[in-house]
């Protein structure tokens, strides 16, 4: 008897409290040492990233996700109100193709004994062919390896990014690239995908004296690892079935991964910067029937009609060539280099034109303000600042798949969300909030936030960046 | 450079590719050409003086003395000038990205040049412009078994995907002696020489590779005949991306073409070669041919030869300038190749030195690069003389291509002018002015970036104004992409 008054006692308490915490809950959560997580930014100009731009309206976050967005919205009572006035809501911004919270690994694999240093002995194990494998680990996945203390991610964050595919280096099959969010309490939380697509690296990995020493040799490899992958897909239930009539299967972890690839059709990240790249990286995923995404295009401007008629989406490099620093000034420039850099930057504008859906990356860029300033670039040569949004969120989002959830501002997409004071790509544009499913980040004046970031932002950014920019890093 | 150049200046500005060439090639291809008033050399049917050659739909449609231009017609006066059929390169490394041998292993027949071609390659160009308009474009020395070979079309300014001759039959390449076993390599510390070492255990490799082939091709005839008889639930056999090439070989679909320097090694393959029942199609460098012309003949093989280009080596020492007319003495079909950029710019000269060397006749000496070569590859029905129905893949010299004053004039292929020496002089002060204006606006560029770092003031807060490290892997990333184009 007594324990149960006291439990009807305490059921009275805990109502009492459910009820203030509903009158007030960001008070409450507050009192409780808890982040709130209802908001409704008031006021603003919204641009949804679907098209629509609301000029005076509300967005209301609700536990991560967005709730409702509109020009005449309720605010539910729980909500924190953040005064829009003059600013601007945006979807959060992602950048394709990145290394962040990947720890550069040095000399992981025989990657070590590159070109640069042919005749050095390598470090790892030499292949004779392709049935030793060489630089394939299809199997790690980034997320795996995701480091949430990478200084980076803030610097980013920052600057309205909320979102990366994080992209595994090392080998022609370094792993799964994961898409995360850059913020979260616990490593679980940065997660947002994480088998999201599969790169592929051309750069041979034999240093001369392992397999493969050059790119035909490596495009060879990878064509026998998928022809190996699907035989695998056939004869692993033949064998099921019929056990006592033939030989065990070897025990081959990459046709195991790469056969479930294959079938689940996932994108594969395939490297290619110029228009001869681009052009062979068509063909190829053509022959190997796969769902490729080129990375790199950075000379798409002249292919990219091809690319279109293929339907093939394309993560566009922003990390602009430029003259080598320190270079031999009495060096021949030839007239095809200087084309391609005075070039590369309309490449965008061209895939736009073209019709080929394409997402932004950073490519080895050391920060978000090389970023935007690599972003006007692309503007100055023809591309809508419109369409250059889209790169960063919408059709990002769409060919990393994860569309159904974000790139834009829409009930039921997660709160990724960056608020400015004026055109996200402006060059004197503050960004004085970011949202990171849900969660809010406000963000100070520059000096704070350089020293939040600068330290790690001044790393070189490392050698997945390398990989990315470079298309296919092979010897000429 | 391998050798003096002798040629005069040939000049490559070239324009660049998917640009102003294509398009104008495009508007030709559908209207007919004539070129008149030209000495003709047919190769097969003699030398015509005051001839003209008919091109319609990329084909030459008439040869003569006196033929007039169809309505519409694009005419080329050649009058002073000679005609002859583009030249075949029977070895060439051009147009590879990425590296010219997979030599990590002994047997890398996976490894496919077509695969890497590059069209953008300027040694194409510079080819055209010395009259070549096809190539046999082949994966290097390192192995004795080396990679797939692909015979394409000079086409400079098309893709990769239109360079292949079409239906030419494929290749692969071998190598014996002392590149095969890595005579000049000593691995660092560590790292196992690799097998072969010896000249033994090259034909050894070769032999090893074709039972394995052999046993590949069976269990796939094996498979196919089980399911064909309806059986079920049968494990296919793994696809081999070595072997299969190997098999080809072994059903006549696929042309080996060895590259060899000694008489020993030349009869070890035929002998090999008879075991397993292929034929060789082609001798590469064959130095010492004229040692063993009769069996290279008796074979069916072809060599394809260097002018007079030895003693870099040791295997290499035994040669002799008449080693072409030699062995077209003894009835081995003969060509002579460049195996170099540079060099193919001057094969007809080469081909001339067998006049000298061997006193071979002006038109014996024009087979080495033209009809022989196309024989060697199996596109002697398309290209290699001037004959009604062939490809029209011409090259117009203003002298007689024998003599050293001849400098190519225009190249066609198909029928399109892919080289056209006054057109290439006409827009070199156009590219000049595009260079120096573009250098200049990234001059202006720089300064711009430069005085905007001073006027901020704080260059140290800003990421960019912090990127005084050292440079990494990151400062060759310009560099690589650049230098992919």
């Amino acid at each position: 008897m007594k324990n149960r008054f006291k439990f009807r006692h305490v059921l009275l308490v805990f109502m009492a409290a459910c009820i203030v915490s509903l009158i007030a809950w960001a008070r409450s959560a507050r009192a409780s040492g808890e982040a709130p997580r209802y908001f409704a930014i008031t006021n603003a100009r919204i641009v949804t990233g679907t098209g629509s731009v609301i000029n005076s309206g509300t967005v209301v976050v609700a536990r991560g996700l967005i709730q409702a967005v509109g020009e005449n919205v309720a605010i539910p009572p729980e909500a924190w109100v953040i005064d829009g006035k003059g600013l601007t809501v945006y979807p959060g911004l992602i950048d394709a193709g990145t290394d962040l919270g990947l720890p550069r690994e040095e000399a992981a694999d025989t990657a070590a004994a590159g070109r640069g240093r042919r005749r050095a002995a390598p470090t790892g194990e030499i292949a004779k062919g392709p049935e030793d494998r060489p630089g394939t680990t299809p199997w790690r996945v980034a997320a795996d390896e995701f480091k949430t203390d990478d200084k980076r991610i803030e610097t980013w964050r920052n600057a309205g990014f909320t979102t990366a595919l994080s992209v595994p280096d090392g080998g022609i099959f370094p792993g799964q690239a994961t898409v995360v969010a850059l913020a979260g309490d616990r490593h679980g939380d940065y997660i947002v995908k994480a088998v999201a697509t599969l790169p592929i690296s051309f750069r041979p990995v034999g240093g001369f004296w392992g397999f493969p020493d050059s790119l035909m040799g490596s495009i060879a490899y990878i064509r026998q690892v998928f022809d190996d992958s699907t035989w695998y897909a056939q004869a692993d239930p033949i064998y099921a079935a019929n056990v006592t009539k033939f030989e065990r299967l070897p025990y081959d972890r990459t046709e195991q991964v790469i056969s479930r690839e294959l079938h689940d059709k996932e994108t594969v990240l395939l490297p290619a910067n110029n228009s001869v790249q681009i052009l062979r990286a068509l063909r190829l995923a053509d022959e190997w029937k796969i769902n490729a995404v080129i990375y790199g295009a950075q000379q798409g401007y002249e292919v990219a009609d091809s690319i279109a008629a293929k339907k093939t989406p394309v993560l566009v490099n922003l990390k602009w060539p430029e003259r080598v620093k320190d270079a031999d000034p009495e060096a021949e420039q030839t007239l095809r280099e200087l084309r391609f850099r005075d070039r590369a930057p309309s490449s965008p504008a061209v895939l736009a034109k073209s019709g080929v859906k394409f997402g932004f990356y950073s490519g080895g860029l050391t920060g978000p303000k090389d970023i935007f300033k690599n972003t006007r670039k692309a503007i100055a040569a023809g591309l809508a600042p419109d369409a250059a949004l889209r790169a960063f969120t919408a059709d990002s989002a769409e060919i990393l798949g994860v569309s159904d959830r974000m790139g834009s501002i829409a009930p039921g997409k997660i709160a990724n969300l960056v608020i400015t004071d004026g055109e996200i790509f402006g060059e004197k544009t503050k960004v004085k909030d970011v949202f990171v499913d849900g969660r809010w980040f406000e963000i100070h004046e520059e000096p704070a936030a350089d020293k939040a970031g600068d330290h790690k932002t001044d790393e070189p950014a490392g050698a997945p960046a390398d990989e990315l920019v470079s298309g296919e890093g092979v010897g000429r | 450079m391998k050798r003096a150049l002798l040629f005069a200046a040939i000049v490559f500005t070239a324009v660049a590719p998917f640009s102003v060439g294509a398009q104008e090639s495009n508007a030709q291809k559908n209207s007919a050409i004539l070129i008149k008033n030209a000495t003709l050399l047919t190769i097969t049917h003699g030398n015509i003086e005051h001839g003209s050659v008919l091109i319609r739909d990329g084909k030459i449609a008439a040869v003569g003395t006196d033929l007039k231009a169809p309505d519409g017609a694009t005419v080329i006066d050649a009058s002073g000038q000679y005609v002859m059929p583009g030249i075949v390169d029977c070895h060439s490394h051009i147009a590879i990205d990425g590296g010219v041998n997979e030599g990590s292993i002994s047997v890398s027949s996976m490894a496919n040049i077509a695969d890497v071609l590059n069209p953008d390659d300027l040694s194409i160009y510079d080819d055209l412009a010395g009259g070549v308009t096809e190539a046999n474009v082949l994966h290097g020395s390192a192995n004795p078994i080396g990679g797939q070979t692909v015979v394409i079309k000079l086409r400079w300014g098309k893709p990769a995907s239109e360079l292949p001759f079409e239906g030419a039959l494929p290749g692969i390449k071998f190598a014996l002696g002392e590149n095969p076993k890595r005579s000049n390599f000593t691995p660092p510390p560590g790292v196992e020489p690799r097998y072969p070492a010896t000249r033994l255990g090259v034909e050894e490799t070769i032999r090893a590779a074709f039972i394995e082939a052999r046993e590949y091709k069976r269990e796939w005839d094996d498979y196919k005949q089980k399911k064909a008889a309806g059986n079920q639930n049968l494990i296919p056999p793994r696809r081999d991306e070595k072997l299969e090439p190997l098999v080809e070989v072994l059903e006549g679909k696929r042309y080996v073409h060895s590259h060899c320097y000694r008489a020993d090694e030349i009869l070890m393959l035929i002998r090999v070669a008879n075991e397993f029942g292929f034929k060789v199609r082609t001798f590469q460098h064959v130095l010492e041919g004229y040692k063993v012309a009769d069996e290279i003949a008796a074979s069916g093989a072809g060599g394809s030869t260097f002018s007079d280009w030895w003693a870099y080596k040791m295997e290499a020492f035994d040669a002799i300038p008449y080693n072409a007319a030699l062995m077209t003495d003894r009835g081995v079909i003969v060509s002579v190749n460049s195996d170099d950029a540079e060099e193919a710019r001057h094969l007809n000269q080469e081909a001339a030195k067998s006049m000298k060397y061997g006193g071979l006749s002006a038109n014996d000496a024009l087979k080495l690069i033209t009809l022989n070569p196309a024989i060697q590859l199996g596109i002697d029905n398309r290209v290699g003389s001037i004959e009604v129905g062939k490809d029209a893949d011409l090259a117009i010299f203003n002298h007689d291509p024998l003599s050293v004053y001849a400098v190519v004039q225009k190249t066609l292929i198909d029928g399109q002018v892919y080289f056209d020496r006054q057109r290439d002089i006409d827009a070199r002060p156009g590219l000049e002015k595009e260079k120096q204006d573009l250098l200049a606006k990234e001059k202006k560029a720089a300064e711009e970036k430069k005085a905007e770092g001073k006027s901020e003031g704080k260059p140290d807060k800003s990421p960019e104004g912090k990127k005084k490290k050292p440079p990494t892997k990151q400062s060759n990333v310009g560099n690589v992409s650049g230098g992919g184009l």
